[in-house]
Parts: C-alpha cells; sequence; structure tokens
C-alpha cells in the first residue's frame, strides 16, 4: 500500500471541493493539498445544474430579504446564524467567479444580469443561460489548474476515513485504473462528495451521487443530520429524471394539467394573476410543486406517457429568441431525449429526487464533530436548507461554504501535531482487505437485484408523503437488504484494473446505511413540514413537539439511533409559511 | 412520446482487460430495447443483467459531464445522446475513442487531454486588478459573444477521437484545448494572449492542423474547434510578423 504525505486532503471534485482546494492553496500556497475524486472533477454532477445562484444585487434586494425567504422556505429548520452568514457572503463569492472569468449573464449594458427563482422574492439568481453549474464547474476546475499546491488524484475512489481519538489521520482510497490502493496520511479532511440522490430510483442526478461522504462520515460516528428531506424537483422529465431547469419558471413558464388548467392555483399558490408574481403559482417552492403533482395524481389529472404520469410545462409564450438565448440546454434536453420542440409544443415533466437537504452535521465553520474533518456542500448539513432548500441556494451554498471549509482545513492542519502512523497503516491494511475480500466472494447476490430493492422501498416508503406503515415496512426492508449485502455480493468481475461493478457494490454499501438513516429519520419525525409531508395523523407542522433536528448516529450493523438537536433561531420566529395570494406583476428583465 | 415496445438490438462491445487479454477482442450481447432508450441505458442493461465485468465510464446521463464519449459504428459519439433504435436493426459496434491507449473495455486514458488542457492555461489572466468590494466587470453580450461558443466545451474528447492529425501525432496540442485556448484569448477580460500564443505557435500548436474539420463535425456542442483553430492560424501568422518587425 503506497503512503502519500499531505496535509489536507480533499475528497471530491464538485464546486464545493475545488472551492475549499482553492481557498486553502490560497491561504497557504506552501500546503499539500491532495483532491481525491472518483471521476475527474469536471464531470462532477455541479455540471448538471442548470438554473443559477443565489446572490443578493439588485437595489430593490437586501440580505434580509434572502434570509426571510430562506428560512420561510425551509419552513423554520434553517440554523439562522447560518443563513445569515450564508446570504452576506453569496454577493463576494459570484463576483469572485466573475473574476475568475465565469460566463455569467449580462445585460445589454454589460452587467451581470439576474432571474427569478421559486420561493424568491426578488431576482437574485446569478446565471449563465442554463449551464449554470456546468460553468462554474468548468471555471473552478480551470482555475484550480493554477495551484500547484493542490495535487490531483483523479479517480481515485474513496472507500474509509481513518480516525484516531477523535481526529482525522487519514484517508484510504482506491486508484480506479490499477486498483490498488493509496493511503493518505493527512492533518485535516475536507468531505465534499455530493448528495444521496441515486437511493432513489426516479431522480435527476448522476450515477455517481451516492452518498459516499456521508456514509464515510457516518460510520466514523459523525451525525446525519435532517436526512428525512430530501427534495423532489417538480420538473423532470418521466423515464430518465433528467432536470427541466426550474429557469423555465424563472423566465415564465407555466404548469397545466391534462385540461389545460394551471392547478397549481388549487393548491396554496393561487390567485392567478398578475402573472407572473414572485413566489405564487409556477414560482411556488419545489416541495410545495411536486406535493401539487402527487395530489393531482391522485385525481387522475395528470397525462399519461409510456414513461408514466407528466404534467406540461409550456414554455411557448416565451418566444423562441427568449428560449433559446435563456435555455438553449433544456431546448437541446427535450429534443433529444424526448422527441419535443420547446419552442412549439410543452414538456412533459414530472417529479424526481433532486437534492438531500441532511446531511453530515457541521458548525457554521463547517467542521463535524471529529478534529480535522470538515464538510461542504450537499453532502453537508450547515444547516441553511431546513426542511426544504429554495433552489440557487445549493451553488452559492458549495461557494460559500466551500470556502469556509477549505480555510478551515487549512488552518487546522497548520495546527495538528504529527502523529506516529503504525496503527493507523494497519487500519487502512485491514480495510483493504476487507475490501479485497469482496472480489472472491462465491454464492451471493447480484447488485443490481439488491440495488433495484432498495430503490423500490424507498420510492414506495420514503415518497412525498409518508406513512408509518409503509415508513416501518421500508426500514425493515433496508435492514434486511443491510443484512444481505453483508452476506457478500456475486460480483461477475474479479479483476484489479477500472473495476467498476467492485467500486459499485461499495457504493451500494453506502447507499443502504444512506437510506437506512432517511427512512428512520423520517419515521421519527410525526409531522408535516417543508419536503417532510406525512399523511397518518400528522399533516400539520408541529412546532411545539418538532421544531428540532433529527440526528441519525450510526448504529453498527443494526437501526440508526434516533435523537433530536435545538433549531437555532436569531431573529425569525415561526410563522405560517405562506406562497400566492395578492401581489404586484413582476417586471421580467 | 414513442411507445415503449420491446424489440432486441445486437451490441457488439470492444472487450480488452490487459491482465488478461493479449489483445482486444469482441463480445456481443443481445439486448431488449424500447424506442427512448440510449445506448448508455443499452450498456447499463448489459452490467446489469448480462455482464458486470463490461467496463465505460458514465455520469450524468444528459450529455453534459462529457464521460461517455465512444466510438459507435466507427463514429466518436456520447453514448448518452446517441440511441439504440437509430442502431436498428443493423445493430451498434461500440469501441473506446480513437487515438486514446484503452486502460480497459471502453475506458480510454485521458491523461494526455488533461496535461495538454493545463498547457494552454485555461484561466483567467487578468490585465486589471479588481477588488471583490469593486464588483464585476463590465462585458458586454457583443463582447461575451467573442468567446461564449468556445467557453461550451465540455471535454468530452470526440474531436480528439476525430482528429486525424491528433491520430498522427499525440504531441498536437488538439482541438478541444486549442478551442479552450481561444475562449480565453477572446474574453475581453483576459490579458494572457502573449503566453497563450507561444502555445499556439509551437510546431504542435495551431500549424499541426490541416484543417479537415471533423473535430466540429462531431462536436457534440457545437463549439467549432475547427474555427478556433483557423483564426489562431491568423493570430499566429500576426504574432510572427509583429516579432519581426517589434521584437521584444
Amino acid at each position: 500500500m503506497q503512503v502519500v504525505q499531505v496535509d489536507v486532503v480533499v475528497v471530491g471534485g464538485g464546486g464545493a471541493g475545488l472551492r475549499a482546494a482553492i481557498a486553502a492553496a490560497e491561504s497557504d500556497p506552501q500546503l499539500r493539498i491532495a483532491m481525491i475524486s472518483k471521476i475527474v472533477p469536471m464531470r462532477s454532477h455541479t455540471v448538471a445544474a442548470e438554473g443559477g445562484a443565489a446572490a443578493v444585487v439588485r437595489p430593490d434586494d437586501s440580505l434580509d430579504s434572502h434570509f426571510d425567504d430562506t428560512v420561510s422556505g425551509g419552513d423554520w429548520l434553517c440554523d439562522q446564524a447560518a443563513v445569515e452568514y450564508f446570504v452576506a457572503h453569496c454577493g463576494p463569492e459570484m463576483i469572485r467567479l466573475e473574476h475568475l472569468g465565469c460566463p455569467w449573464s449580462r445585460k445589454a449594458d454589460g452587467n451581470i444580469n439576474v432571474r427569478f427563482f421559486g420561493g424568491m422574492k426578488v431576482q437574485r439568481t446569478w446565471f449563465a443561460a442554463d449551464r449554470s453549474g456546468f460553468h462554474i464547474l468548468h471555471t473552478l476546475f480551470q482555475t484550480s489548474l493554477k495551484y500547484p499546491a493542490i495535487r490531483r488524484f483523479d479517480e481515485f475512489f474513496c472507500t474509509d476515513l481513518i480516525v484516531e481519538d477523535g481526529a482525522i489521520r487519514g484517508v484510504l482510497a482506491i486508484e480506479i485504473a490499477t486498483g490498488e490502493f493509496f493511503l493518505f496520511a493527512c492533518a485535516s479532511a475536507v468531505i465534499c462528495t455530493g448528495g444521496a440522490g441515486r437511493v432513489f430510483r426516479q431522480n435527476t442526478n448522476a450515477g455517481t451521487v451516492t452518498g459516499d461522504g456521508m456514509a464515510l462520515a457516518y460510520r466514523q460516528g459523525v451525525a446525519l443530520r435532517d436526512m428525512e428531506f430530501v427534495q423532489w424537483h417538480p420538473t423532470a422529465l418521466p423515464g430518465t429524471g433528467i432536470l427541466i431547469t426550474e429557469a423555465c419558471r424563472g423566465e415564465g413558464a407555466i404548469l397545466v394539467n391534462r385540461d389545460g388548467y394551471r392547478y397549481l392555483q388549487d393548491y396554496g399558490l393561487g390567485p392567478l394573476d398578475p402573472w407572473p408574481r414572485p413566489k405564487a403559482m409556477e414560482l411556488g417552492p419545489r416541495d410545495r410543486l411536486s406535493q401539487a403533482f402527487w395530489h393531482e395524481l391522485q385525481k387522475d389529472r395528470t397525462v399519461a406517457t409510456p414513461q408514466g404520469p407528466v404534467m406540461h410545462l409550456d414554455l411557448r409564450h416565451l418566444g423562441a429568441k427568449k428560449i433559446h438565448e435563456r435555455l438553449p440546454l433544456i431546448t437541446e434536453i427535450a429534443k433529444t431525449f424526448v422527441g419535443v420542440d420547446a419552442v412549439k409544443e410543452p414538456i412533459p415533466v414530472c417529479p424526481a429526487v433532486h437534492y438531500t437537504m441532511g446531511g453530515i452535521l457541521t458548525t457554521v465553520r463547517c467542521e463535524t464533530s471529529l478534529g480535522g474533518l470538515y464538510a461542504a456542500g450537499e453532502c453537508s448539513s450547515v444547516g441553511i436548507h431546513g426542511a426544504n432548500r429554495l433552489g440557487s441556494n445549493s451553488l452559492a451554498e458549495l461557494l460559500v461554504f466551500g470556502s469556509v471549509a477549505g480555510i478551515g482545513a487549512a488552518d487546522y492542519a497548520h495546527a495538528a501535531p504529527r502523529r506516529d502512523e503504525t496503527s493507523m497503516r494497519k487500519q487502512a491494511e485491514a480495510s483493504a482487505r476487507r475490501l479485497l475480500g469482496m472480489l472472491t466472494t462465491t454464492g451471493g447476490e447480484h447488485l443490481a437485484t439488491v440495488r433495484g430493492e432498495m430503490m423500490d422501498s424507498m420510492e414506495a416508503g420514503v415518497g412525498i408523503y409518508r406513512r408509518e406503515a409503509t415508513l416501518t415496512g421500508t426500514c425493515g426492508k433496508i435492514a434486511e437488504l443491510r443484512a444481505r449485502y453483508r452476506a457478500g455480493l456475486q460480483l461477475d468481475d474479479h479483476s484489479r484494473a477500472f473495476n467498476t461493478e467492485w467500486l459499485s457494490a461499495i457504493e451500494l454499501g453506502f447507499t443502504l446505511e444512506v437510506a437506512e438513516a432517511m427512512a428512520h429519520s423520517a419515521l421519527g419525525r410525526r409531522e408535516s413540514r417543508g419536503a417532510h409531508m406525512r399523511l397518518d395523523g400528522y399533516e400539520f407542522r408541529d412546532d411545539e413537539n418538532f421544531l428540532k433536528h433529527t440526528l441519525a448516529h450510526h448504529g453498527g450493523d443494526g437501526p440508526p439511533r434516533i435523537g433530536y438537536m435545538p433549531v437555532t433561531i436569531t431573529k425569525s420566529q415561526p410563522r405560517r409559511r405562506a406562497y400566492g395570494g395578492a401581489g404586484k406583476k413582476a417586471e421580467m428583465s | 412520446m414513442k411507445t415503449a415496445s420491446t424489440r432486441n438490438i445486437n451490441i457488439d462491445c470492444l472487450r480488452y482487460e490487459p491482465a488478461i487479454d493479449s489483445e482486444p477482442r469482441r463480445q456481443a450481447y443481445e439486448v431488449p430495447f424500447t424506442d427512448d432508450m440510449s445506448v448508455l441505458q443499452g450498456l447499463q442493461y448489459i452490467k446489469d443483467n448480462l455482464d458486470g465485468s463490461l467496463t465505460f465510464r458514465w455520469s450524468c446521463r444528459m450529455a453534459i459531464c462529457g464521460s461517455c464519449g465512444m466510438m459507435l459504428n466507427g463514429k466518436p459519439a456520447l453514448a448518452c445522446e446517441s440511441f439504440l433504435r437509430d442502431f436498428y436493426p443493423g445493430g451498434v459496434r461500440v469501441e473506446p475513442l480513437n487515438h486514446f491507449p484503452i486502460i480497459r473495455d471502453l475506458v480510454i486514458d485521458q491523461r494526455d487531454f488533461l496535461v495538454k488542457l493545463e498547457s494552454i492555461k485555461p484561466f483567467l489572466i487578468p490585465g486589471d486588478r479588481k477588488a471583490i468590494a469593486d464588483g464585476t466587470f463590465l462585458q458586454t453580450p457583443e463582447q461575451m459573444e467573442e468567446y461564449y461558443p468556445f467557453s461550451q466545451c465540455i471535454n468530452c474528447l470526440l474531436c480528439y477521437a476525430a482528429c486525424p492529425q491528433y491520430g498522427l501525432n499525440p504531441a498536437f496540442t488538439g482541438p478541444g484545448a486549442l478551442a479552450l485556448l481561444h475562449r480565453y484569448n477572446a474574453d475581453s477580460r483576459d490579458a494572457g494572449t502573449r503566453e497563450r500564443m507561444e502555445i499556439v505557435n509551437a510546431e504542435d500548436g495551431v500549424w499541426s492542423c490541416t484543417l479537415v474539420g471533423y473535430c466540429s463535425e462531431v462536436c457534440p456542442k457545437a463549439v467549432d474547434p475547427a474555427r478556433a483553430v483557423n483564426v489562431n492560424k491568423i493570430n499566429s501568422t500576426k504574432d510572427f510578423f509583429r516579432h519581426f518587425l517589434m521584437p521584444k
């Protein structure tokens, strides 16, 4: 086993990981930073984000307004100190990206433009057409090449965190091309591995979004917070789950059911006029829109297609010029994947799992409960999203908190003493032996079988609406699947070099544990809040009993232990979460 | 929307596991498909149901991450946005991208491109330093248009697989990296052209290109690397005469 001596390890090369690595390298150019990513960084799922990133810029906007939208959007489960820090730092991060070359869309006078997004009172979403994540990721990746301090380990698959005496000591990874193990001995580490959407079947996420970092930290005793809050994006393509950006609605697109009726007016988002206006109808938050779809489905008012029930997202009134200028990617996607010309026909859409609001519990400074271990981006729960994330807050989050985590990890590395590595190496070698054993298991089940059953059970039990009976069923099912997984999977591929079946099997171990944390967290929350909706007598928000965060603690081979912690409230006391209602017609830029 | 009726198609894959195979071999699979299924979904079907050892890269499955470039019936393409129905009934031959070493099966070694990408300084080299507090640079939509199309490159390497010159001379900087070089040179906020022209002018820079133009034809994002290379031939010529008239 090769041992690589570094100061800081960054696990994950998406937006958060790259921002963290750049921040660490800028804080100390002498630092040895290893960026470990299971895919080459510009392949990371940040690339698929479309709509944009939030930051207050207009004269009619304010940090307080962004704060209020975020906290009410999160149904008061946000940690308000984190939100205050967040909204204050979004603007500087967007400007920094512009200085690095990010091609933000512009107004005629050369200033950057902003668009509307769901649940946001004012236009504050910075965008690069509808390829915002792509441009952010490539700008950060290409910029990262400037820093000699950042040494990339592309296509290295992280399998274990090595922890001793409550502090991170190393990171174990497989070099994918060869199947060889590498131990990165480090003083600090930042987990930036993204979400866990692939726990579900119908989702917008890339195949790589398997909750790796969440599970790695969770296994080491770090709590996963608020895992029951899973975001269904209301507009994905049926079948594939490919994302059709909320920016469509930000630019004025409408949603209609099989009768051509704008059904959102029936679900607390109306009245219809004046249109468009912020925080109403199609500019409502994602949880409410996906829930409205579910209700329409019960009433049999969706449109049937071979890929399942859909609604129609209609852009036609925007006109060809605006559609091609502002939404070129989704125009291309609609044409390629469903054969629809968005200028002439509505796009069929349905909800799909998009984002995990919960994640690795961190402080506002991105610290976990382990010394030297930080987390940022979708894998983390720094506390800004609460029970429902607003669109365009996640790209902003990975910049703001990626930076915080990178600087924190750099500072920690300076202060951390070097210690004897003997026992750490032993831990790593034991893990490597266990993982190599997976290659030679005979007689077990096929991994696609176990993975498929997990996804189906999560869809059935931990969907948009939940009941105790189905949640209990899923908890039992995941426990059973974990036992079957432990009994060993039968791999067809016994090679070391680029064995993606082996890596998928390791990922399945991660996803099963994250799925279990989600199901048990959801079972425990006997109320409805944000993206967590119950149908079994707990249909309303219950601040008296549940204005608190859920914590899932790893329970070894058994189920997680569920605990709770208070929500940090600084200036916004919980009130009724209202959308729609009267309002002024918005001026569209 | 297309119907969900199922037909069968032959997917004929190149297989190569260096620890076992002395040279690449072929393996064909019979795959049931519906009209909405991509070649990538066909490969995933094989991996999940027929042969877990078939090895290929993929991630976003929506033609933006650039992972799944392959040769499909001899043409470079993204497997995720190529559809099995378009290969029916003849079937599809799937091979790794041309001109790159094979690591395994359909997986190529992309490190050469990553080194070239780094060599062209693909980041803004600003002329005027500006503090964050001073806000963003001004850039009109017209100024953006100068570089914007070249910023769409997803690094999928289809253009390298299409480029006969890269096949003959792997030292050639190549279409994708040269398009990105031009993306930064053409950006009104950038002042790094001088530094990058050394790469443009070098023997393995733009002058290696023989203007076949196949790179632009296969580009899934209409980046038109051939145009970027051509513009830089002109710039390189100008640069030559400028050096001649006004030595440093």
